[in-house]
């Protein structure tokens, strides 16, 4: 998958998890827990998503390395490569 | 028969907003069973019926708010299926807000004063839907009322029920009026009394590090489940903190339906129950804890989660709160909060190591219980952590 796909496969899963989010608007450097107001069940629901979506395994020492957009497309890249 | 009524799902809620009916005259109904959906300041509930028969009569119809304990419907029970006369006529509780009626007259061939044109079909789908024909404006021949007008008027009077609150009221605004008037009831009936802790988190956080490691992504616990689950059993060794307070005395129960705060996307809160939490395996509770949470934001809890509860759980340790002092949801007799898991210095057989810790806290009713219960409750929970296989 490119880094574009996995992008729209990101913020389509974090539409589901936060509907009422503006994804246009998030910075793709800033945690996600910052500018949505995550807590642990949606980020659990967020990484349960992305193995579903994209067939990876997440370790949850990963976890860290999903918490932007950016970490996560990066993280994801490189697991799907 | 039976009485089916606007249910009372919390102290804070006085009137609900009849959505939609799930069953129409005639349909068997089982205990259990979801037969309407309620709009309340929680957000849409699935409201159960807690008799099986059949649903005799609707008496509220979709769109309509009334006050809780109002008639919605009356079923005619098992028991009663073979000799049941027709119900008497009741007095019903006036409606809060009733759509104005609305009698139109067809274009052509006027029906007699009084009267609706309607064809025999849509009649009868009409007592099904549970829509008033006089409202309806036919479009048959000389405008006699067809099914198909029917089922339009359905559909416009459900999406106006779930469209209409949400334009006349700030959701959020009301659901803190709401909130603040069962929390100052609370402070002003219930005497508080404060007490906490610190818990050794250590063994329970290796453990689950080393049981996430094993699982797959989907089958993973959060340590909030461990809370939740100590919490409940701690309540088997001080069981008059699982109780409600009615009618000026403390009635306990048997079963521990565990309330926990759930914070919703659009403002406010709700504590909907994990029944019997204290029966449950740790993955069991999880697969309900998240699929209550996912509920609660999305619409869906059903009236018993409500309405159950027997004690609240609190967590605030993810953002960032040490300590939490919590207060009592009338009618419970007791909350208990959980704060953040920080890294602190600690003393282990005179030597200081590092030790992962949580502040847990009680709040609790001083006309059911005192200090020194509250005090063994903590203290059993902070045992039921240090050992996190036997949960």
């Amino acid at each position: 998958m490119t880094g574009d796909e996995i992008r729209g496969a990101v913020l389509r899963v974090l539409g589901e998890i936060a509907p009422e989010a503006d994804l246009s608007t998030i910075k793709p450097d800033v945690p996600f827990r910052d500018q949505l107001d995550l807590d642990s069940m949606d980020l659990l629901n967020f990484v349960i998503a992305l193995h579903e979506a994209l067939r990876v395994e997440i370790p949850e020492a990963d976890y860290p390395k999903l918490a932007t957009l950016d970490g996560a497309v990066d993280y994801l890249t490189t697991r799907t490569s | 028969m039976a009485e089916f009524l606007m249910p009372i799902l919390g102290a804070d809620m006085s009137a609900g907003t009849l959505i939609a009916w799930r069953k129409k005259p005639g349909d068997v109904v089982k205990r259990g069973d979801v037969i309407a959906e309620v709009e309340t300041d929680k957000g849409l509930i699935d409201v159960e019926i807690f008799v099986s028969g059949v649903l005799e009569k609707i008496v509220v119809q979709p769109g309509q708010t009334v006050p809780t304990g109002t008639l919605l419907a009356i079923i005619r029970e098992e028991g009663a299926l073979e000799t049941a006369a027709p119900p008497a006529p009741r007095p019903v509780a006036p409606p809060v807000a009733q759509p104005e009626a609305r009698v139109v007259v067809p274009p052509v061939a006027p029906a007699p004063a009084g009267r609706v044109r309607i064809l025999p079909l849509a009649k009868k789908l009409a007592a099904e839907l549970g829509v008033d024909p006089s409202t309806v404006e036919g479009t048959g021949p000389g405008g006699a009322i067809t099914g198909e007008d029917i089922e339009r008027a359905a559909a416009s009077a459900r999406a106006a029920a779930l469209a209409a609150p949400r334009a006349e009221f700030d959701r959020e605004a009301r659901m803190r009026q709401t909130i603040g008037a069962a929390m100052a009831r609370s402070k002003r009936e219930i005497p508080h009394f404060y007490l906490a802790t610190t818990v050794d988190m250590d063994r329970a956080m290796r453990w689950l590090a080393e049981e996430n490691l094993r699982r797959s992504v989907t089958d993973r616990l959060l340590y909030g489940v461990l809370l939740i689950k100590a919490a409940a059993l701690a309540l088997r060794e001080v069981p008059e903190l699982n109780a409600v307070w009615r009618g000026g005395q403390c009635l306990q129960s048997n079963a521990i339906h565990v309330g926990v705060a759930i914070s919703l996307r659009q403002g406010g809160v709700v504590a909907p129950a994990l029944h019997q939490a204290d029966r449950q395996s740790l993955d069991d509770l999880m697969q309900n804890f998240r699929d209550l949470v996912q509920r609660a934001r999305s619409g869906g809890l059903r009236s018993s989660e409500l309405s159950d509860p027997t004690i609240t759980v609190t967590s605030l340790g993810e953002q960032g709160v040490e300590s939490v002092f919590g207060i009592i949801y009338p009618p419970q007799v007791a909350i208990v909060g959980f704060g953040k898991i920080v890294e602190r210095p600690w003393s282990v057989e005179g030597r200081i190591v590092s030790r992962q810790v949580m502040t847990a806290t009680l709040s609790a009713d001083h006309r059911v219980t005192d200090g020194h219960r509250g005090g063994l409750f903590l203290a059993a929970v902070d045992r039921l952590l240090r050992e996190p296989g036997r949960l």
